[in-house]
């Protein structure tokens, strides 16, 4: 009997005798498990880049909304009705569970400061807000809760709006004219990025919501309720209870549609998830055709190989090679194409997926499960096209091998 | 003494698919010693090859028996066929059929493989069966590097690298000239006759098997000569 070793170092000697047609040979599983790798090297960064979105949206963020109301048989959308009020945020406040509640009113504007103008979106919130989103201050402070009662006059600017209203220069203690009313800056967001939507979060004016409400809305409703609970394990039962509340303070009985809808992060990240697996799911068809098409490649040249080698082959058998050995000498050799392209593929992919997180900015990261399931899929891509030539090979009659010209 | 080679009423038929079956071999009685040096003579389509792939178990007879060194081999699985040539036999062709790329004595290693010798004991024996062959010194040569007469003389240590019961000849000069063909000769009789080495060669030159002791004449598929004779002795 002939040991693995044995085995492996005949194929090697085999394949390196031919160094040329073996690498173009693994040509095709290199490109195959390369593009594998970065695909899905991009994809995981897409998911981490798209979990840091939402978990920058806020901690344990629960999100009320106005829902829809039913005028004459019409429903209007999500949102459609302004149902919520400043009252129902305070009683919210009260609930067990519940660290901190910011109403957040928003009103669409165009922004005045000096030559510049700019439309935007001022929304009223209130000091809890930059808690809730877990976003603070570059410069200047946010306006406290007195400020909040007394309906001040003050705003905190995003970082968008200090780049088109004041070039990037600090504008604190600067005047900004929003639908006409002066307020004085008084702070900076730090910059946050696009949201898990793809809207600009620092494309805002922040002013207290009780100015928003009096000096520009005119009226009591608000838009959204942003509600932070104490633990990511309590937003369920805050959803559940900030429901029943709710319900109880705008008398809907039983049966009957809620005006308002609750909603969490985890929904949010659900669908990105979704999203995901369907990333996935192409990927995994992408690499199936490539290795599929590489395997091919391997099969062919294994047939041409063992034709070419049809006396090479009576002579082992002559010296006393058991037709097994014949066969694992060949699947090995188609094995060690397909896992050597396999990892010429990975070695590739990594730089790939290296040079694309340096020059497009964008986060890539390799799993390494990643890298095993390639390799183990080009060795197994190797065993399935290898075995129909190494098969052929084993049978090959001694006799007209040793003849064969 | 035990027979290396006993073979009764041997035949071999190819069945062909118009129904006229061609018969390769008509019941050949053999027998060959320990020691012996024969060469198989006879035309092209004599029989003499057919008889030879047999006796060195790539292929199967018809009927008939064959016992190779007391051991009844038409009762043998290939892969008990195999293992039995990786010990016993050591095949000789007319093209060397050495590997390409592949230093003399790592294709002398070759057959020990097969025999599974662990590594450092198959170099040992290879170094040991191209000294006896004179070309010790060309151990790390490639074959393209190598003279014909070499190459055959490096084909001829792989045979008697396992120490086999019989080595199996097919024609070895039938691609030297002259002088490489008495060289190569010259060595089956000195491994014969030093080593007791049991040759069998297969040729259709008179001159050739004029080296040997017996002579084995095949035609039309039987024997019809076998005489023991002095042989030739190289100049």
């Amino acid at each position: 009997m002939i040991g693995l070793m044995q085995t492996l170092r005949l194929a090697l000697t085999a394949l390196v005798r031919n160094k040329s047609r073996s690498l173009l040979t693994m040509l095709g599983v290199v490109i195959g498990v390369a593009a594998v790798i970065v695909t899905v090297a991009i994809g995981t960064g897409a998911k981490s880049s798209v979990a840091d979105q939402i978990n920058g949206l806020g901690s344990n963020l629960v999100v009320v909304l106005p829902g829809s109301v039913q005028t004459a048989g019409a429903r209007s959308g999500s949102g459609g009705a302004s149902t919520l009020t400043v009252a129902d945020g305070l009683a919210i406040a009260k609930l067990p569970g519940v660290a901190s509640v910011s109403p957040s009113v928003n009103v669409r504007s165009q922004i005045v400061a000096g030559g510049q103008n700019w439309q935007t979106t001022a929304t009223g919130v209130a000091p809890s807000y930059t808690f809730v989103r877990t976003w603070t201050t570059s410069s200047g402070r946010f306006f406290t809760q007195a400020e909040t009662q007394d309906a001040a006059k003050v705003a905190v600017l995003g970082q968008t709006v200090v780049q088109q209203l004041f070039g990037g220069t600090d504008p604190v203690g600067r005047t900004v004219l929003v639908k006409g009313v002066p307020f004085t800056v008084i702070g900076t967001m730090a910059a946050k990025g696009q949201s898990g939507t793809g809207q600009d979060q620092d494309d805002t004016v922040l002013i207290p919501y009780t100015s928003a409400l009096q000096r520009l809305t005119g009226g009591t409703t608000i838009g959204t309720l942003m509600v932070s609970a104490t633990d990511a394990a309590h937003i369920e039962g805050v959803q559940s209870e900030i429901t029943a509340l709710l319900e109880q303070r705008h008398g809907i009985v039983a049966g009957q549609p809620d005006d308002f809808s609750v909603r969490n992060l985890a929904d949010i990240a659900s669908a990105a998830s979704a999203t995901a697996s369907i990333l996935g799911l192409l990927l995994a068809a992408v690499a199936a055709v490539s290795l599929i098409v590489g395997g091919i490649g391997i099969m062919n040249i294994m047939l041409v190989s063992v034709t070419e080698r049809t006396r090479e082959i009576g002579l082992r058998v002559a010296l006393g090679a058991r037709s097994a050995a014949i066969l694992r000498q060949f699947l090995i050799e188609a094995v060690v194409l397909s896992t050597g392209g396999g990892a010429i593929g990975v070695v590739l992919g990594v730089a790939g997926a290296a040079s694309i997180a340096l020059f497009a900015h964008w986060p890539a990261s390799v799993p390494l499960t990643a890298v095993l399931l390639a390799l183990a899929f080009s060795a197994a891509v190797g065993v399935f096209f290898g075995y129909w030539p190494a098969r052929k090979a084993a049978a090959l009659d001694p006799i007209r091998a040793l003849r064969f010209e | 003494m035990t027979p290396v080679v006993e073979v009764r009423s041997l035949t071999k038929i190819y069945p062909l698919d118009g129904g006229d079956d061609v018969v390769a071999l008509r019941g050949v009685d053999l027998t060959i010693d320990p020691g012996e040096f024969v060469a198989v003579m006879g035309p092209s389509g004599s029989g003499k090859s057919t008889f030879m792939h047999i006796v060195g178990f790539l292929d199967r007879a018809t009927s008939g028996s064959y016992r190779f060194a007391g051991t009844d081999v038409l009762g043998l699985d290939k892969d008990a066929l195999a293992d039995l040539r990786s010990r016993s036999l050591g095949f000789v062709f007319q093209a060397y059929n050495l590997l390409a790329r592949t230093t003399a004595v790592e294709n002398v290693e070759l057959p020990m493989v097969y025999a599974g010798v662990p590594a450092a004991e198959r170099h040992r024996a290879a170094m040991e069966a191209l000294d006896a062959v004179g070309l010790a010194k060309f151990a790390h040569h490639l074959p393209n590097q190598l003279s014909g007469g070499q190459q055959q003389r490096v084909a001829i240590a792989r045979s008697i690298v396992n120490q086999p019961h019989l080595i199996l000849a097919d024609e070895p000069t039938g691609a030297l000239d002259t002088a490489s063909s008495e060289d190569v000769m010259a060595l089956f009789q000195r491994l014969n006759r030093e080593r007791g080495m049991t040759v069998m060669l297969v040729t259709h030159e008179p001159d050739v098997a004029a080296h040997a002791r017996r002579r084995v004449s095949f035609r039309d598929g039987s024997i019809v000569s076998d005489t023991l004779a002095a042989e030739k002795v190289p100049a």
